[in-house]
């Protein structure tokens, strides 16, 4: 097999770059994501299992282990949210300025953060029946 | 530097155009998960309960159920999309990397299948 260019590695970069650190949190987040799949199945299955099934997720999912897994879902959600946005933005060819550039990821930190605080308030701060 | 493989140059074999297949169904997927996530999240949190009667009644729905196969299918395509990039890129050995994302293909697929049935499941069965 030819020798094939390869993409340089996480080491060469400076790790302080918001560029860098911008691109690492989506990658990151989306992985924590990944994660989320199997509880979203789970639940999926145990609604399908019939009342004492879901009685049994609810009281899994009312865990503070699960609790804390819920809201880094949410913070990952928000985040890879609106990251995600600007890459499909990128895409389009517009925004690729450095000033645009540092623009946007102040931006897509701000905006992330309000989702955040709302779907998180809203998820375990209005009314009792958060999961 | 060339790219391509020696057995390409003999069978004088010219590009397979499937190059950028992976990340076009990337982008495609993630366009659909904004407005797909979004529903998701303001249906749950809107609905009055999460007790079983509640559930299952939003979810024998016909358009409920669509969305959310459409939701699991979509999300599990985009995700294995996704962490198969992060192997490709962190697991250099050849041997682990394979095993790898056979394994990872796999639980995606099986996780895809089981949302699909579950939601079925209710959405067919008798109403809640």
């Amino acid at each position: 097999m030819a020798q094939r260019p390869i993409s340089p590695h996480l080491s060469v970069y400076r790790m302080t770059r918001y560029t860098l650190a911008t691109s690492i949190f989506n990658r990151l987040t989306g992985v924590g994501l990944s994660l989320g799949l199997p509880l979203l199945v789970y639940w999926l299955t145990a609604v399908a299992g019939g009342a004492a099934a879901q009685v049994r997720a609810q009281h899994l999912l009312a865990h503070p282990l699960m609790k804390l897994f819920c809201a880094a879902l949410i913070v990952a959600y928000c985040y890879h949210l609106v990251a995600g946005i600007r890459h499909l933005v990128w895409d389009t060819g517009r925004g690729l300025e450095r000033a645009q550039s540092h623009r946007s990821a102040w931006l897509v930190v701000a905006v992330s953060l309000v989702l955040m605080l709302l779907v998180g308030w809203c998820a375990f701060a209005a009314g009792s029946r958060a999961p | 530097m060339t790219l391509r493989a020696p057995l390409r140059r003999v069978l004088g074999a010219g590009s397979a155009r499937e190059g950028v297949r992976h990340w076009w169904l990337q982008r495609l997927s993630a366009v659909a998960l904004v407005p797909l996530t979004v529903w998701f999240l303001v249906s749950i949190l809107a609905l009055p309960s999460l007790d079983h009667a509640t559930v299952a009644g939003w979810m024998h729905g016909s358009t409920t159920a669509l969305l959310l196969i459409l939701l699991v299918l979509t999300a599990a395509w985009h995700s294995q999309l996704g962490v198969r990039v992060v192997v490709e890129d962190y697991v250099p050995a050849p041997g682990v990397r394979t095993v790898t994302l056979t394994l990872l293909t796999g639980a995606h697929a099986l996780l895809a299948a089981a949302g699909v049935f579950a939601v079925l499941r209710v959405a067919l069965g008798a109403p809640a």
